[in-house]
């Protein structure tokens, strides 16, 4: 099927749609279907994984991929903006797909994020596939940012999990009913940290049950928070297939 | 072969050299008619199809013109000037290419002929290839993807100069795929290269020869551009009609499913009573069950093998090597056995399943019994009742004699592609002689510019409406117009990813023992691959059968399925088993007939007459040009079937379709099953109430528009697209299977193309990969032609019977509905009721 989120970004709906109200750590948030995660308290929304212009990084190897990916991104990007008009916006890592993506951007994308940017406070955390950090854009870069309780990196660290909220492992789950199965991304969180779903249109997802998942959560309390058309759907781990 | 000449012996003498007649005299055989007319025909430069039943001398025939000359121009001197290959020969199978070498040897090394013959496939080693490009070989015997890296190579054009004869065994099958396509285009680039050469067709029997003798030619090559005359036709009538039975057995035949157990004491029976039995099947998974349930009851020991595409290659040449020895009595085998395979001493074949298409089934009964005068035996097993039907009617419509035509089709858009790379790998290419060469390939005739013209820009950027990759392109043209490829890594790239077959993700597996610690140990023998979409439905711990042994699953490491031995008869998972072909349209309509008029019922076995006849009573039977529809409640569920018949792939659209409308209508449908023979939707609220009401016309439902809008609207979000497009992107070379010091399988693309699709579809929606892909699904896994014809066939005789209770014709269908990925609008409906359970949890 269409994915349900280029699908909703193209319809430009704004209108709030039914997150996941879940608690991190004792800090409030709201899964958004969307797959950004938003601090009420704090005004900040969290994304992570975009992955901007991987489709320009594969063609620079000799695959031509769509040129369309990061437009899509930040059209998904400006919707989920647009929801909550955040004070702050951290992008949680692997912001771009390669070291030289953030160079070689071309200009109208730039243009794009300079117009969500404005008016607010831009926090790019530095990831695995881009640790040199952001080229002429707005905003700090970091490597991690310590605020209201919480931890924000990209790789979730076995030893400080407590309040932790990363990307990195693009999770999804399947869930299935009477042979029937579906897979979603999804936002994986026990209480004390987060892992969050990819954000970026051309990324794949980890199943939860993958072993690289291992050791990172209380499994009796992990709920995986699963992206639907316009609500989450949040099923415990134990009901997960995988 | 001992038919008397028909021409005067002076001719022969003109035509075969010496060495020739005497070793036919030694043999004390005679050159057969149709031997010598292709020998004539096809020295004085006429290309030539020839059609003949299996053991017809249809291979010698194929190579006498390249033996004669070759014999006539005598052993190259040594330090001779370089010498391009003269013959090439091109099989559809590794296997056969092989198989061809060592029986063409026999009479080479018999009349010690002056003739190298070398085969060259994917599993020729790089030393010898590369000494096959220094010193090539009288006749290469090679498969249409080798021909392909060949002319891509800088020096083809010296490889190929002296080609003198170009020989496509089993060119019916050949035709069909985008292999076909591929070949073609590869052969109007050996014709620029060898403009004299002569191309011979060897055919299975077809019902319109003329596609095929036209593919054999040049289509612009008459007086200014006119289509050439088509290739000559050598056909070979006649051959023993073969002896064909329907197996009867007194156990109970299944109401649906695909493996035919049931017969398994029967079939053994058959293989203990005869030399050498082949058991055709038609998947993988049946030829696993058969070759497990038969050496369940091999009291005798008897030497059975198992042969299919997904063994490890060292065990399949075992059983090949075996089979050829005369050491096995019997194998288990899917269609990597079907074509030309010379197998002595087979006096019987047996096939499982109903014969869905004429051709190959003639094709596996050809096995046996080699020889063209006697006739072939062979035994069709049923696998559930409408395959009874289906075979009967085969059987009374002397459907064997009734041939299908192999559709030629239009050339893919994703092979040309790949093709025109190749082209700029070779060397420089001018775009209109290029565009010239490929038109000049029977399935590309109607290509146009405009294409073309789109098709160079996609290998060369992508081909996108925003000119986002100009820096990047693959291939740029040089001052002189003409395109060459950007950096030599871009040919590297281009070799390493080449052909038509797309294979679903594959894991090896590989047999692993638990140690001491009840851990998984490394190493183990590895038994084949298994696709991973079978494994993705596995947890530790089920088993199911591969390799003719119950593997217990203990899970996915890097690249390989780790199984353990189950120590059990009793695999868990049941293997999907359906057929992979489609009924054809001809047989469909034999069912039909045979259905409707219970005076032919009395051929069928009793069980099936009886189910007939409840049907009958119960509910209906339908006339031969009615549409049956029923409806009825069970469980939960609002189920309606309709027995359309028209084959597994148009049910599938259809039952797309029809579930969209039926959304549209407010039955809240949930999902649905299609078999060969009939379509099964069930939903939430009651069809047949609302048919009763007026609130829905059947006539409405089933009216041809379903194939406009609906079908615009389904296709951009059907998984049947996406995985076509998977299959357009990896052939024309947007994603790479391989990439240099990086083996990849299926699994480890490391971008999904689904995303892609979905990218692309919302940004780019005519995109030319897209329309590609359009163009794919419609002829293929949709099978959009045949769906429009039934929904013309059936307008105004749609019957609907409301019924209380499942039917007994519905028993089959709804035996199949089981584990299926669902699709679209019902994913957020699995989603929410898989919340839903966490909330009751919650609450309870």
């Amino acid at each position: 099927m269409m994915n349900q989120r280029l699908a909703v970004a193209a319809a430009d709906i704004t209108s709030l749609a039914a997150g996941a109200e879940i608690l991190v750590n004792g800090v409030a948030g709201v899964c958004d279907p969307l797959g950004g995660l938003y601090l009420p308290d704090h005004g900040v929304l969290v994304v992570s994984d975009l992955h901007l212009e991987k489709g320009a990084a594969f063609a620079r190897r000799g695959m031509m991929l769509p040129p369309y990916d990061t437009l899509a991104t930040l059209n998904i990007l400006s919707a989920v903006i647009a929801r909550y008009d955040p004070k702050t916006v951290i992008s949680l890592g692997d912001n771009f797909h390669d070291r030289r993506g953030s160079q070689l951007m071309p200009q109208p994308f730039r243009d794009t994020i300079n117009g969500l940017a404005r008016g607010r406070d831009w926090i790019w955390i530095n990831g695995n596939h881009d640790p040199d950090g952001t080229f002429d854009l707005p905003g700090q870069c970091a490597d991690e940012l310590v605020y209201g309780g919480l931890v924000f990196r990209h790789e979730p660290s076995l030893v400080a999990g407590k309040g932790e909220v990363a990307g990195h492992l693009h999770p999804s789950a399947t869930v299935g009913r009477r042979g029937k199965y579906v897979r979603r991304p999804c936002f994986a969180t026990d209480g004390n940290r987060l892992v969050m779903p990819a954000f970026g249109v051309l990324t794949g997802g980890l199943d939860l049950k993958h072993k690289a998942m291992h050791g990172l959560f209380d499994r009796a309390a992990l709920i995986a928070h699963l992206l639907g058309r316009d609500r989450i759907y949040s099923v415990r781990f134990d009901s997960l297939i995988g | 072969m001992d038919n008397s000449p028909a021409e005067p012996l002076s001719q022969t003498v003109d035509l075969l050299p010496r060495p020739f007649t005497d070793w036919f005299a030694l043999k004390g055989w005679s050159p057969r008619a149709h031997q010598m007319e292709l020998l004539s025909r096809a020295s004085g430069g006429e290309n030539i199809l020839l059609i003949a039943p299996t053991g017809a001398g249809k291979t010698l025939a194929g190579f006498l013109p390249s033996l004669t000359d070759l014999t006539r121009r005598g052993k190259l001197p040594p330090g001779a000037a370089f010498t391009g290959v003269h013959t090439l020969y091109i099989s559809p199978l590794k296997a056969l290419a092989v198989d061809i070498e060592r029986n063409l040897m026999k009479p080479v090394e018999e009349m010690r002929l002056p003739v190298s013959v070398e085969n060259r496939t994917g599993d020729t080693p790089q030393s010898k290839r590369q000494r096959q490009k220094l010193n090539p070989p009288d006749i290469l015997l090679t498969t249409p993807e080798q021909v392909a890296l060949l002319i891509a190579n800088k020096d083809a054009g010296r490889f190929f100069k002296d080609l003198k004869y170009v020989v496509l065994d089993e060119l019916h099958s050949l035709v069909t795929s985008k292999r076909g396509h591929l070949l073609s285009l590869g052969l109007a680039r050996l014709r620029r290269l060898a403009p004299d050469l002569t191309t011979i067709g060897l055919s299975a029997t077809v019902a319109d020869p003329m596609d095929l003798q036209r593919w054999l030619v040049p289509q612009n090559s008459g007086p200014e551009g006119a289509p050439a005359p088509p290739a000559g036709l050598v056909h070979v009538t006649g051959g023993a009609a073969p002896d064909i039975k329907i197996l009867s057995s007194d156990k109970r035949i299944p109401w649906s499913g695909h493996v035919a157990t049931y017969a398994i004491p029967e079939v053994y029976d058959e293989i203990r009573r005869h030399k050498t039995t082949l058991i055709f099947v038609n998947t993988r998974f049946q030829a696993e069950l058969i070759f497990q349930e038969l050496w369940t009851i091999n009291e005798d020991n008897l030497p059975i093998a198992l042969h299919h595409g997904s063994l490890d290659a060292g065990q399949r040449r075992k059983v090949e090597a075996a089979m050829s020895a005369n050491r096995l009595r019997a194998v288990v085998a899917t269609s990597t056995l079907d074509m030309g395979l010379d197998w002595g001493d087979v006096d019987l074949v047996v096939h499982v399943g109903a014969p869905k298409g004429a051709s190959r089934l003639a094709q596996r009964i050809g096995r046996s019994n080699h020889r063209m005068d006697e006739p072939s035996k062979a035994i069709l097993v049923p696998a559930n009742r409408f395959e009874v039907m289906e075979c009967q009617a085969a059987l009374d419509a002397n459907y064997l004699g009734a041939q299908d035509t192999p559709p030629v089709g239009e050339g893919a858009l994703d092979v040309l592609a790949q093709h025109v790379l190749g082209m700029a790998c070779a060397e420089p290419f001018d775009p209109l002689e290029l565009f010239g060469e490929i038109t000049s390939a029977s399935p590309y005739a109607e290509l146009s510019w405009e294409m073309f013209e789109r098709i160079v820009d996609f290998v060369a950027t992508g081909g996108y409406a925003l000119r986002a990759y100009e820096r990047y392109a693959k291939i740029r043209r040089t001052k002189e117009g003409r395109f060459r490829v950007s950096n030599p890594q871009i040919a590297q790239q281009y070799r390493m990813n080449l052909g038509t077959i797309v294979e679903a993700a594959e894991l090896n597996v590989r047999l692993v023992k638990h140690n001491a610690k009840g851990t998984i140990g490394r190493g183990g023998m590895s038994l084949g691959k298994v696709e991973e979409y079978f494994l993705e439905q596995l947890v530790q711990g089920d088993t199911f059968l591969f390799s003719g042994k119950v593997l217990r699953f203990e899970g996915i490491r890097e690249n390989e399925c780790l199984v353990s031995n189950a120590f059990s008869l009793d695999p868990k998972i049941p293997a999907y088993a359906g057929g992979r072909f489609p009924l054809s349209t001809y047989l469909a309509d034999q069912v039909r007939a045979m259905l409707a008029d219970p005076a032919r019922w009395h051929v069928l076995p009793d069980q099936v007459r009886d189910w007939l006849a409840l049907q009958r009573e119960k509910s209906m039977l339908p006339a031969r040009d009615e549409l049956l529809v029923e409806t009825f409640p069970r469980g939960q569920r609002f189920f309606l079937i309709a027995y359309c018949f028209e084959g597994r792939l148009a049910h599938q659209t259809l039952g797309m379709l029809l579930t969209r409308r039926l959304e549209r209508a407010g039955a809240r449908p949930l999902g649905f099953v299609a078999t060969d023979y009939s379509l099964a939707i069930w939903g939430l609220n009651d069809i047949g109430e609302m048919i009763a009401r007026g609130r829905l016309s059947l006539a409405d439902l089933f009216d041809e528009d379903m194939l406009g809008d609906d079908l615009e609207a389904w296709l951009d979000e059907s998984f049947l697209l996406k995985r076509t497009f998977r299959n357009c992107a990896v052939i024309s070379g947007l994603i790479e299977r391989r990439h240099p010091g990086k083996e990849k399988t299926g699994r480890q693309v490391t971008v999904s193309t689904d995303l892609i699709y979905d990218v692309l579809r919302s940004h780019e929606p005519d995109h030319v990969l897209l329309e590609a892909t359009r163009r794919d699904a419609a002829s293929g896994l949709l099978d959009i032609g045949r769906l429009g014809a039934m929904l013309l066939r059936i307008k105004g005789h749609v019957v609907h019977r409301p019924l209380d209770r499942v039917s007994p014709l519905a028993v089959p269908v709804m035996l199949e509905i089981g584990r299926e990925p669902v699709a679209g609008e019902a994913q957020d409906a699995v989603l929410a009721e898989a919340a839903e359970d966490l909330i009751a949890e919650a609450m309870g």
